[in-house]
């Protein structure tokens, strides 16, 4: 299969706004094409194909030799993006002969052939290729193929189309190096599944359903710990390596090397990553400052260290856990993290409390931005794969709300492409010249009804009074109340701040603008243990 | 040799025939107008006489109605007229039906002001004949080495894939009204798609329109009054101002298409919210450009719109003399509008 069959399906990807035709195309993939090429193109899908030696650099330096220098300028002004630019602007030659590349011969050939040869090799596969496919190739090369499959719909897609279990699936991959050859044999019903053995692979979590009501619960069948405000994580270590996943599965070992450097164990361990200062959590922001990063400087690790707020524990050495009780897995947790001793990390504490009431009170009580509200779990729940109902509750403290004024709209994506439904929306402050300026704090694309949708879009289309491309900016007349989970601070927002979950709680109509809320009155209740922003 | 400079002027009102009394185009009412083809920027309301092929006053009889359009006046391709000493003669421009270049020749020197045009294959106009001549007065729409149109026929295939594929669902075209819903829908009935093709209003009129000048469309139905049901699995054309809007909400689950040269640039059809983009231009790309430059072997080409830098620069490296006349008012309508 060739190159050109790939850059297709990326072609199909990329303009294909909803997650169920990802996976249909996905899926087709799957099921159409031979190996190694469906794994490699997996991989190149999920960014895990990294070459060493053909860089950006490279792609440059092949579409200098071919284009005219003022041409190629004026046609990257307009594209915005080299990669795409190089691949239409190539020209064709005639009298080409060869076939396009197959995925698994554009592998092997970026990484054995010598760098000198290198720009032969590429600009020979270029006139193979129609434009399609030459921005495959080149994306391949420069990365980033932005065609909204992360490695989390990828899994889904490969669960779908083999009727496996997503976890079951989850727990295997990460076991397996391209082009997944033994993946797929057990998915296609072809070999036993692969045994990840000593591999620090990431086992699915287990998470909560929000509660619903107390009726038929009892108190000493539960226990309550606080749901700590940070990102959930899973900490594998053992005789085969150290990792850090992410909730999603992402490795994120690199972004937390203090982290990784604490895991002196064997074991798998369930817990918060949070930034942690003389055992107080920082904001959400300040963890955030950490993520994504593929190194981390000492100023980095000075000024946002990380810390483990252990909630469960899934093995002790090759020991599984998962099927002993709640109470079981934290006495073996409490007992681990004793002996043990690791760095970094603490037990996230149980809360005492002798009916729902109290337990009410105690979550009232607790307003501090760290802490997103109570988990409820059930003493004799097993550790299982996923979200099932009745045996783990979450339970958020209520939304913070504020009432802000719509500013900018613009149209959703498949069956709300020709709606307006994500909106920015702002605050007053201070304009500096004694007058009030509206500031954007948040966006929200959700919250709201089909009714509410259908008014909102009518009302920005009356009342448009300006437009950008598919955005339209409005008169600054509408209310609206939004809510959130937690307000924080944030230099990279133009208002200093950022709302987390923010959604239109209700359409204030009856609100003149001018009385909507000020930025000053927000910031002020930031990081306060109480009150309503 | 009077050189074309001193009788053909850049005006505020387009480009004027000095000695024939005449605009070519012009994109304000004016005394007599010679028109290229019957886009709206190019063909405006208001003139006192008009002169075209006969396909082109129809579409603005159509269009603007007989008493805006000004005192018509047909002239066939390739039939001379004579206008105080200035030979006029119509050759087909292949851009829409009735399209044309308009050659003018005055004391022994020719230009050719090419109006809009293409040299892809269109079954629904007469092709573009390439005319020797001294000046050749050339758009730049897609002047770019980025734009290099695919053959029409493959771009028509990928949207009937995705009809196999998503059968389920409405596919809806965003298409403009004039030209390019008539050659798509004629380029999927030579792909073999037989079924009823269903049209927002705008587009009714202007097809039953070419039905009547002699191109044949098949069956056509309004999707304004077929229900849901009807066109799920079809083919809906509309302009891309209702594709957008509360009128495609009368389809199920569209997959939005959008029919343009434009598509070959992926962040300007994410930006529109492009599901499938068909690369299917009525103007010529890059290579058409430069190869008609080539074949009428002018040694100066004057640019009116669009992005005559590089087009100017192309044309410098072969000796060929550019001017960018940046004229206001063409590029306005239809596909020429970046979306």
């Amino acid at each position: 299969m060739s190159l050109t069959v790939f850059a297709d399906l990326l072609e199909r990807l990329v303009f294909t706004p909803g997650r169920n035709a990802k996976l249909a195309l996905l899926g087709a993939w799957f099921a159409e094409m031979p190996d190694p090429e469906r794994g490699l193109g997996l991989a190149a899908l999920t960014e895990e194909l990294v070459f060493s030696r053909a860089k950006p650099t490279l792609v440059r330096q092949v579409v200098e030799a071919r284009a005219d220098p003022v041409l190629l300028a004026l046609s990257h002004d307009y594209v915005g993006d080299f990669a795409e630019t190089a691949a239409l602007i190539w020209p064709a030659r005639e009298g080409v002969n060869a076939p396009p590349p197959t995925l698994a011969e554009v592998m092997q050939g970026l990484e054995e052939t010598p760098k000198a040869e290198l720009p032969a090799l590429l600009s020979g596969w270029l006139d193979t290729l129609d434009p399609s496919g030459r921005l495959a190739l080149l994306k391949l090369i420069t990365g980033g193929l932005r065609v909204g499959v992360s490695a989390r719909l990828a899994r889904v897609a490969l669960a779908e189309w083999s009727g496996q279990a997503v976890e079951d699936v989850e727990e295997v991959w990460h076991g397996i190096a391209p082009p997944y050859t033994s993946l797929f044999a057990w998915l296609e019903g072809r070999a036993e599944r692969p045994d990840p053995r000593e591999v620090p692979v990431f086992r699915p979590l287990m998470l909560a359903h929000p509660l619903e009501d107390f009726a038929g619960l009892r108190a000493a069948d539960w226990r309550a710990e606080w749901k700590w405000d940070g990102i959930r994580v899973q900490l594998v270590a053992g005789p085969g390596g150290r990792r850090l996943w992410s909730r999603g599965a992402d490795d994120i070992s690199a972004s937390f090397p203090e982290i990784v450097a604490a895991m002196e164990f064997h074991g798998v361990l369930d817990g918060e990553l949070l930034v942690l200062r003389d055992g107080v959590v920082a904001p959400f922001a300040d963890l955030q400052q950490r993520l994504n990063r593929k190194t981390v400087g000492a100023k980095m690790l000075r000024e946002f260290p990380a810390a483990v707020r252990l909630y469960d524990q899934l093995f002790d050495g090759a020991e599984d856990l998962r099927a002993l009780p709640f109470d079981a897995r934290r006495a073996r947790l409490e007992a681990f993290v004793a002996r043990e001793q690791p760095a970094r990390m603490d037990v996230s504490e149980l809360i005492e409390f002798r009916d729902f009431a109290e337990l009410e009170d105690l979550r009232a009580g607790a307003r501090a931005a760290e802490i997103e509200g109570l988990m409820l779990k059930r003493a004799d729940s097993p550790y299982v794969a996923g979200r099932q109902k009745g045996l783990w509750w979450k339970w958020k403290r209520d939304p913070l709300s504020v009432d802000a004024v719509l500013m900018y709209a613009q149209r959703g994506h498949g069956k709300r492409s020709s709606f307006y439904s994500d909106y920015t929306f702002g605050l007053w402050r201070d304009d500096g010249a004694g007058a009030a300026e509206l500031v954007p704090i948040g966006k929200a694309y959700s919250g709201y009804t089909d009714a509410e949708l259908a008014w909102l879009d009518k009302w920005i289309r009356a009342n448009t009074t300006q437009r950008f491309g598919p955005v339209r900016e409005v008169a600054k007349e509408l209310v609206l109340e939004v809510a959130f989970d937690a307000a924080q601070l944030s230099p990279r927002h133009k208002s200093g701040v950022a709302l987390r979950f923010p959604r239109i709680a209700r359409l204030r109509r009856d609100k003149p603008a001018a009385e909507a809320d000020r930025l000053e009155s927000l910031m002020a209740h930031i990081g306060r243990p109480a009150g309503v922003a | 040799m009077a050189h074309p400079e001193t009788w053909l002027k850049v005006t505020p009102a387009g480009l004027f025939c000095e000695p024939g009394g005449f605009y070519v185009d012009p994109t304000r009412a004016v005394e007599r107008a010679v028109i290229s083809h019957g886009h709206s920027d190019h063909a405006r309301p208001g003139h006192g006489a008009v002169l075209a092929t006969a396909e082109t006053l129809a579409i603005m009889r159509s269009r603007m109605g007989e008493a805006r359009m000004g005192a018509p006046q047909v002239l066939r391709y390739g039939e001379v007229l004579g206008l105080n000493g200035v030979r006029l003669w119509l050759v087909p421009a292949g851009h829409v039906l009735g399209s044309a270049q308009v050659c003018l020749e005055w004391q022994g020197s020719r230009v050719v002001v090419s109006g809009d045009y293409k040299r892809q294959r269109d079954p629904t106009c007469a092709a573009f004949e390439p005319v020797p001549c001294d000046v050749f007065v050339t758009e730049a729409t897609f002047a770019l080495p980025v734009f290099r149109h695919p053959p029409p026929e493959a771009e028509v295939a990928k949207l009937l894939r995705s009809l196999v594929l998503f059968s389920e669902r409405t596919h809806v075209v965003a298409t403009y009204s004039l030209g390019k819903t008539q050659r798509l829908i004629r380029l999927l009935r030579e792909a073999g798609w037989e079924q009823p093709v269903y049209l927002h209003g705008a587009q009714q009129t202007l097809c039953a329109l070419y039905e009547t000048l002699g191109v044949k469309l098949g069956e056509l139905r309004s999707a304004t009054l077929a229900n849901k049901a009807e066109m799920v699995g079809g083919i809906v054309l509309a302009p891309p101002s209702a594709v957008q809007d509360r009128w495609a909400r009368r389809l199920a689950d569209p997959v939005v298409v959008a029919a343009s040269g434009w598509m070959r640039v992926r962040q300007r059809a994410k930006m529109g919210g492009v599901e499938l983009p068909l690369i299917i231009s009525d103007h010529a790309d890059w290579d058409e450009l430069n190869r008609t430059v080539d074949e009428v072997g002018a040694p100066e080409v004057w640019v009116t719109h669009g992005r005559d830098d590089a087009l100017v620069h192309a044309m410098g490296l072969r000796g060929i003399r550019g001017r960018a006349l940046h004229l206001v008012g063409l590029g306005e309508e239809e596909e020429e509008a970046v979306p």
